[in-house]
């Protein structure tokens, strides 16, 4: 089995069971109405460590087995996590991958975007849209949830996703002229 | 994408550098990102059009509650591990306000004993008056109903859902628009369903209105439960001549228009009225409702399958 294919293996794996864990147990959490997402989390450090092709791909599919598994209207939260992939995955890819930070700034960042999406396109499908709840009285205590599951999930996504290309590393400096 | 890990530096002073070029594996890298993550959002978006317009027993949602059923396993798998510590947390967070709930709860027992004694007769005494006059009802609860007790399985994951899903389907008799209860109250109705799974669309939904009456008013004041603002639920189109006071019970009406007929039957519990508000340029009177449903919490439910088939309106 080649390294692609073993990487999308170990994500369809890991995001199923965060997709199921997400719907059963995580949905239920409210602590001071935020609602910790597994799966949002997940998928970030799987897109900050495999780029925006891979991201965006795990996003779609995570997205579309989490539509499915809820009810929803199928593609609605395929949409969005196929855009947080991608994005996340190109911060990694350029800017995020070697900075401790990163994980951090991108699930606190990605939370709060999510939210203001997911308003969004809620209100454009004409469906129920509570800009209150999600934006004032949920959103702070969702980023401080997310941030606390971003150290588990970071740490078990480093031990399943070895880094990618450990043979491209810097092993000589060549000098020309 | 790789960075380029080599590092090469230039030594000695007038080489003439050529113009930098783009690194064609990098564009094609570029055009290849850009056309997958652009055919995964058009996707998306044909999914979105295509499942929001489409009737509920189209492809899609048959392929949604394909998935659905294929999930549930894992769901209940899920569930059962973590039930002892969600229960061991509930324990141990009810021990907090257990005796003020104690108090409360022993007092309101007293009041519903005093209630349950007049009811009772006055159940015995309408029994007996229909069956003089020979009175033929529609299905009536909870005596024309089978109850199917289930598991909640997912619930609302953020607050724009108000549905949760629960652990039986139309291999259990559930059939759509079945109303669902707990001990305390209504909590909603089923709206979309597979074999072994059913979505509930919470009272607390936007979508959701039950025709609800105020059973201790003297004007027989009703209305249509809604959700308010904040997410609470209020008695909406209630008349400003209409008696309605703080305290009093609020229960399903049933059907009260042959327009319109209701898919909840009459008497489930719903709420206490907290607050009556009128204003002299509205012509209904403002019923704010504290549901007796905890709907943040719910473990499990009881589906309501009518044992009679309802009325057909000619």
């Amino acid at each position: 089995m080649t390294a692609p294919a073993v990487d999308a293996a170990k994500a369809v794996g890991v995001l199923f069971l965060a997709v199921v864990l997400q719907i059963s147990i995580f949905s239920g959490i409210d602590i001071l109405g935020g609602r910790p997402d597994l799966l949002l989390v997940t998928l970030i450090m799987i897109a900050l460590r495999r780029g925006a092709i891979f991201g965006a791909a795990a996003g779609f599919g995570a997205g579309l087995l989490y539509d499915m598994g809820t009810f929803g209207t199928l593609g609605f939260i395929a949409l969005l996590y196929t855009l947080v992939g991608y994005w996340i995955g190109r911060y990694g890819e350029t800017t995020g991958r070697d900075r401790s930070h990163a994980p951090l700034l991108s699930v606190a960042v990605v939370t709060i975007l999510f939210s203001v999406g997911a308003l969004m396109l809620h209100f454009m499908l004409g469906q129920n849209a509570p800009a209150r709840a999600v934006l004032l009285d949920s959103l702070v205590p969702t980023v401080i949830l997310n941030l606390l599951l971003t150290f588990p999930v970071h740490a078990a996504i480093n031990r399943i996703f070895r880094p990618a290309d450990s043979a491209e590393r810097v092993t000589e400096v060549r000098l020309l002229g | 994408m790789a960075r380029n890990r080599s590092v090469s530096a230039v030594l000695g002073g007038s080489v003439s550098r050529p113009r930098p070029q783009p690194f064609p594996s990098r564009s094609r890298s570029a055009i290849r990102r850009r056309v997958v993550v652009g055919a995964l959002v058009v996707l998306s978006l044909v999914l979105i059009t295509a499942s929001f317009r489409e009737p509920a027993n189209g492809f899609l949602h048959r392929v949604g509650g394909g998935g659905a059923t294929v999930l549930r396993p894992f769901e209940v798998a899920a569930e059962r591990v973590a039930r002892p510590f969600r229960d061991a947390y509930g324990y141990m967070a009810g021990l907090v306000h257990a005796k003020q709930e104690n108090e409360r709860l022993r007092a309101e027992l007293d009041q519903a004993r005093q209630q349950a004694n007049l009811g009772r007769s006055a159940v015995r005494e309408n029994d007996q008056l229909r069956a003089a006059l020979g009175f033929i009802d529609s299905p009536t609860f909870p005596r024309d109903f089978r109850a199917v007790n289930t598991r909640v399985l997912g619930a609302p994951a953020s607050p724009f859902e108000q549905q949760v899903i629960i652990a039986a389907g139309s291999n259990d008799g559930i059939r759509l628009n079945a109303p669902v209860i707990t001990q305390d109250g209504l909590v909603g109705l089923v709206t979309a369903l597979t074999g072994s799974a059913s979505q509930v669309t919470l009272l607390t939904d936007e979508g959701s209105a039950v025709p609800a009456l105020d059973l201790d008013s003297s004007t027989n004041a009703g209305g249509l439960v809604r959700r308010g603002q904040g997410g609470s639920l209020i008695l909406d189109r209630v008349p400003t001549e209409a008696q309605v006071s703080q305290g009093d019970q609020i229960v399903t009406a049933g059907s009260r228009s042959r327009q319109f007929p209701s898919l909840f039957p009459r008497g489930i519990a719903i709420g206490t009225v907290t607050s009556v508000g009128r204003t002299d340029t509205s012509p209904w009177t403002h019923v704010q409702i504290q549901p007796y449903v905890d709907f943040g919490s719910l473990d499990s439910v009881i589906v309501l399958v009518s044992k009679r088939r309802a009325p057909v309106l000619p």
